[in-house]
């Protein structure tokens, strides 16, 4: 059966359905994380003077820059692996979709080595309201980072040749769409960082 | 596809390695900047300023909006309209504690 407007656009929103289905579901992840960004500016006023800032200084900021400038390197070649598409060239389209994995995967290493030290110092969510908001929010955002991970793995992995030599302009599309997901994630991290590891 | 396609994308290809450039630049800035003597206030405004910029270079040019159509900018506007109802909550409840002191 063939899916109806995934490559043309409906005469009357002026978009093809999956762009307007992944922007409906990133508004929802915005009040999602909105929530929890809510809730640590509650716990944040609610915790004694400075008291944020003092828990804040047992993370460790070399790492977590580091992790930042993975994330941003993943969004560019996640945007490449796209415009290599556009300009026909698949070979470059695994290169730069393979780097954004391999990037992908560097940020849950670092993550990891980050979580592991917090719990050999005995430092757990259960420790203070910051480090309680601090592992739920990162906790959530390595969730996406594994659920983008998954999608770009099944386009990267043989399927994705063949649906790109039967159905390019759909392909691109949905490389597309993979593309705007992964951005919001890193655009998550790019206000997570400062307010966990820098205020 | 057409040639004027492929010329299109290549111009793009450059502003994506120019925004890349900038996000650089501007997560070393706030790295700095958090090494700077201001007051918590001052350090906050000077980190949410820094991060809103990078997350509009993301969205304007990654995403796609400086060219988006107008359903999904609406879309959008509405989405941050409840995004910061969301945030001035716990500016109430602050209020409302101050009130009873």
């Amino acid at each position: 059966m063939e899916i109806p407007y995934t490559v043309k656009e409906r005469p009357d929103t002026g978009l093809n359905n999956s762009k307007l289905g992944i922007w409906l579901f990133l508004a929802s992840e915005v009040m999602l994380f909105g929530g929890l960004f809510s809730a640590y500016v509650f716990l944040r006023l609610g915790a004694p003077e400075g008291a944020f800032h003092e828990w804040g200084k047992e993370l460790n900021v070399p790492l977590a820059t580091l992790n930042t400038m993975v994330l941003i390197t993943s969004s560019v070649t996640m945007v490449m692996s796209w415009a290599s598409l556009k300009m026909n060239d698949f070979k470059k389209y695994k290169l730069y979709m393979g780097l954004t994995l391999l990037c992908a995967v560097i940020f849950l290493i670092v993550k990891y080595f980050e979580y592991t030290a917090k719990f050999d110092h005995h430092l757990y969510p259960s420790t203070n309201t910051f480090l309680a908001i601090y592992f739920t929010l990162t906790g959530l955002h390595g969730l996406h980072i594994i659920g983008g991970m998954i999608v770009m793995t099944y386009f990267w992995l043989p399927a994705g040749n063949k649906m790109w030599h039967s159905e390019p302009e759909h392909f691109a599309n949905r490389i597309e769409i993979a593309g705007l997901y992964w951005h919001f994630v890193d655009l998550v991290w790019i206000f997570l960082f400062p307010i966990l590891y820098l205020l | 596809m057409s040639g004027h396609d492929n010329t299109d994308i290549q111009s793009h290809v450059r502003t994506y390695m120019m925004v890349f450039g900038a996000l650089a630049i501007l997560t070393v800035l706030t790295v700095g900047a958090s090494y700077l003597e201001v007051t918590s206030g001052e350090s906050i405004f000077i980190a949410l300023i820094i991060a809103s910029v990078k997350g509009s270079l993301v969205a304007s040019y990654f995403m796609h909006l400086i060219s988006e159509r107008a359903m999904i900018i609406n879309i959008l506007l509405l989405t941050i309209a409840f995004f910061f109802v969301l945030m001035f909550l716990p500016l109430m409840t602050a209020t409302d504690a101050a009130t009873i002191l």
